[in-house]
């Protein structure tokens, strides 16, 4: 039981840091622009193809190929940016929720249709999958995941603090129009801002093509969670999205290992739903409303 | 007769007292003007008696009856209406749409809430505009329509904050009139403005608050001339 | 504003022949699908294009009306007619309490969005767990054409029962957007504070909106289950199933009374269509639904209808403009631009 309880903790808490990786994304976009981006889990698809791709044909680790989908899914996001949402910053806030809705309906779909709607997976050979610590299971690409989710978000953390770049992204979350007083450009700032979110989500795609399978429809599976997570967090939280994660992994491990069928499910949206009812800025204050 | 009573009234934000123990009343067909330097507590003192603000302590009574604790809606509904100081538009609706808004909170007929907007569109004298986009109106035309919307809700007292500003000295006397007919038409007027011409044309009594304390009410030329009040004004532009 | 009366009955008298002039079936289902997704999105219509509360979780209805009748029938061998009642006043229920949750607790624009989008999620998961519901199989709708069981021998009869909601849902719409409802509704959707400060109980007319959007939403779950004769969670209580209601709206115009009907009639088509032509390709009607939305969305974010009633409302507005103009003219009081 204890075991259980302890295995479930520990799976929990790896996916949790996947589910922060992908929050981050999505709450770093939106502390800039103020757009919940919907496409988010389909660029983190585009991040996990790329890994697949680069394996079966060029026979790269999915680690290495990292930078790879990083920077292309960053061009992406730019591209994405300049051509539509920098035209809808001063729409309503659900028809930006619909263009990005828009824009996740094309990359999935072009996805089914240039890769069809097969999964596929990574066989690492040579690679330790499971360490076994006092009889508790530790999935090694998980593990490495969640390091690296670790790390990104430090990382992350640091470039918005310490960079003057950085500072100007922050500027920019906190007050568009005195940024743009400054002297900060805040229409380069948009691009890199969902660059940067695109790349965070290729990144989160990259880690976990090892252990998921890849498909074009996966991104819905993290969407969803992405968006309770950044809610539960706060929206623009950045250190509240890694927590959320947490919460949220680590309940869907526990429902999994109590709960019958997918109910476990269940636990994600019913914290969600209480969330926003008691703390709609989220449990650590946000930018929201 | 006493129609409005405020007493006491005390309405703080996170520390900080916007509105000070403030006391009011409002006599039946009076026109009561409310001035003050900006910050004074004016808009918050509107905002706790028509139930966007819930104040800490103190009571609003109209026609006897407690109004503290009622949301907006209610207070519309017991007769009191309103317009705000930054203008809240039905944006994307014509200027009619949004009288006829107001006009539904009486009438229940399409045609019958159609008829009082344009009847009260035709007094404000902005009927040329019922077909145009609220949006795309300017300001002060906007606030001309908030006046409509909100005799359009047939009240029994209107809250008037800062209507005339932006318009040009011949459309103040123009409003001026208007104000003054609305009132012949029985309904009773409080209403906060910085424009000093227009509050002495029209005040039968005069509050000036400063700080969130009502430091003076009474007759109008009487209330300009306390020391206190000039000195609240000392700085600031009375225009 | 003559010519729309006689547009609208010509609108209607093609519909009403259309299935004494085509004969292909194929054609019929196309014209059954624009119908039904002109009565479902009308249904969202009334929630989220008039009081502007947006919801991206309508499956959560639509599926509770598919269900509802197809348990009853399938288990009990209630009339799926009936069925269509009881599934409509259990989605108004199901609307209410999502409504009393929401808006009691001020959930306002994405946070309403996504609270409803987790609505329909919780409503798939359980369904997909408990055996009453038969999982994630689905319930298989035994064909046994009986009009009593809402089961036709032809085609046709689908398609004009389809066309007789459609219409009443529309009719019902447009009386609602001139009636005191209506006005609440928009004054919601534009601007919460002032519309109460006019009087108008936001909370009461949200929540008769998402009950009213519900359960005619439940109807055309009710009609889908008794056309398809098939339905499992991934049809029905699915986001795609959420976003195909909001969309023919969305591209038609929210907000308005052919916003619908016109979006529906020109989505579904397409997205036949490319179906047809790049079958090989799943999931090409979807990209093609992707790339109109985004076009709406930066060229006509009011929608076709609603961009159609600016251009013609203007012209309309300086005449009337004109006949009318007592004090003042549009030089001086609206912006030029």
């Amino acid at each position: 039981m204890l075991t259980l309880i302890l295995q479930s903790l520990v799976d929990g808490i790896l996916m949790g840091g996947i589910y922060g990786l992908v929050a981050i994304g999505l709450t770093l976009i939106f502390g800039v622009m103020k757009i919940i981006n919907f496409a988010q889990g389909a660029l983190l698809m585009l991040g996990m193809y790329i890994s697949y791709w680069s394996f079966i044909y060029l026979g790269i680790n999915p680690y290495l190929s990292i930078p790879l989908s990083a920077i292309s899914l960053f061009f992406i996001g730019a591209l994405i940016q300049k051509t539509i949402l920098s035209k809808m910053l001063n729409a309503p806030e659900h028809n930006q929720l619909l263009v990005t809705l828009g824009i996740m309906l094309v990359i999935e779909n072009l996805a089914l249709i240039l890769w069809s709607p097969d999964f596929r997976s990574v066989k690492l050979d040579g690679f330790i999958q499971t360490l076994n610590i006092g009889g508790i299971g530790v999935n090694v690409p998980k593990l490495i995941a969640f390091i690296a989710a670790i790390v990104l978000s430090i990382a992350l953390f640091l470039f918005l603090k310490k960079t003057m770049l950085g500072k100007a992204i922050r500027a920019t979350s906190i007050n568009r129009n005195g940024a743009l007083l400054s002297g900060i450009n805040t229409n380069r700032i948009n691009y890199i801002a969902f660059g940067l979110g695109a790349s965070l989500a290729a990144i989160a795609g990259s880690l976990i093509t090892p252990f998921f399978y890849t498909s074009p429809t996966v991104g819905a599976t993290f969407i969803l969670k992405g968006f309770v997570v950044v809610v539960l967090g706060g929206l623009g939280n950045f250190i509240g999205a890694i927590i959320g994660g947490l919460i949220i992994g680590v309940s869907e491990a526990l429902g999994g290992a109590f709960l019958p069928g997918s109910l476990k499910e269940l636990m994600t949206y019913i914290i969600f739903v209480i969330v926003l009812m008691a703390k709609p800025n989220g449990l650590f204050g946000g930018k929201a409303r | 007769m006493e129609l409005l009573k405020i007493e006491g009234l005390t309405k703080r934000f996170a520390g900080l007292v916007a509105v000070n123990n403030v006391s009011l009343t409002l006599n039946k067909g009076e026109i009561v003007g409310l001035v003050g330097p900006n910050g004074a507590g004016k808009t918050t003192l509107f905002h706790s008696v028509c139930g966007f603000h819930k104040p800490e302590e103190g009571s609003v009574t109209y026609k006897g009856k407690e109004l503290i604790g009622n949301k907006p809606e209610h207070i519309c509904k017991e007769g009191i209406a309103r317009t705000f100081q930054i203008v809240q538009p039905f944006g994307n609706l014509t200027v009619l749409e949004n009288v006829i808004v107001g006009a539904f909170n009486r009438v229940k007929s399409y045609k019958e809430a159609e008829r009082l907007a344009l009847e009260k569109l035709d007094l404000i004298g902005i009927s040329s505009f019922a077909y145009s986009r609220m949006k795309d109106l300017t300001f002060p035309y906007q606030k001309k329509v908030e006046v409509a919307r909100a005799l359009a809700t047939s009240p029994e007292v209107l809250f008037l904050d800062e209507v005339m500003s932006g318009l040009n000295p011949s459309e103040v006397n123009e409003f001026i009139e208007l104000i003054k007919h609305i009132r012949a038409s029985g309904i009773s007027i409080f209403f906060i403005e910085h424009l000093m011409s227009a509050v002495m044309a029209l005040s039968d009594r005069l509050a000036v608050m400063h700080l969130g304390e009502k430091i003076a009410d009474g007759d109008p030329q009487e209330v300009m001339k306390i020391p206190t009040v000039i000195e609240a004004y000392l700085g600031e532009e009375v225009s | 504003m003559k010519k729309s009366p006689i547009l609208i009955t010509l609108a209607l008298v093609v519909f009403a022949i259309f299935p004494l002039v085509v004969k292909d079936q194929y054609y019929m289902h196309i014209a059954i699908l624009i119908l039904y997704y002109a009565l479902v999105s009308q249904a969202w219509n009334i929630l989220s294009g008039y009081s502007g509360q947006f919801s991206f979780g309508h499956a959560a209805f639509f599926g509770t009306g598919a269900y509802t009748s197809s348990i009853l029938f399938t288990k009990l061998g209630m009339s799926p007619w009936i069925g269509l009642i009881i599934g409509a006043v259990i989605a108004a229920v199901i609307g209410l309490f999502i409504g009393y949750l929401s808006f009691r607790f001020k959930l306002r624009g994405v946070f309403f969005s996504l609270g409803t989008l987790a609505f329909a999620e919780i409503l798939r998961i359980i369904i997909q767990n408990f055996d009453v519901f038969n999982k994630t199989l689905g319930v298989l709708i035994p064909y046994k054409p009986d009009p009593l069981m809402f089961q036709f021998s032809s085609r046709t009869t689908y398609y004009y029962i389809i066309l007789i909601f459609a219409i009443a849902v529309t009719a019902l719409v447009y009386y609602i957007s001139r009636s005191k409802l209506g006005y609440n509704l928009v004054a919601i959707r534009e601007n919460e504070d002032a519309a109460q400060s006019l009087g108008v109980n936001t909370y009461k007319n949200k929540m008769i909106a998402i009950a009213i959007s519900a359960s005619l939403t439940a109807i055309g779950g009710t009609f889908y289950a008794q056309y398809m004769l098939f339905i499992e969670p991934a049809t029905t209580f699915s986001n795609d199933v959420s976003i195909n209601i909001l969309l023919p709206a969305i591209i038609g115009g929210a907000g308005t009374v052919l916003g619908p009907i016109v979006g529906s009639l020109i989505i579904i088509p397409i997205g036949e269509l490319t179906t047809t032509w790049f079958g090989n390709f799943v999931g090409v009607n979807l990209m093609a639904y992707g790339v109109i939305l985004i076009l709406v969305m930066l060229y006509l974010p009011e929608g076709i209808v609603g961009w159609f009633q600016n251009k013609f409302g203007k012209k309309k507005s300086a005449k009337k403009n004109k006949d009318s103009s007592i004090s003042g003219g549009e030089e001086v009081g609206t912006l030029k631009n």
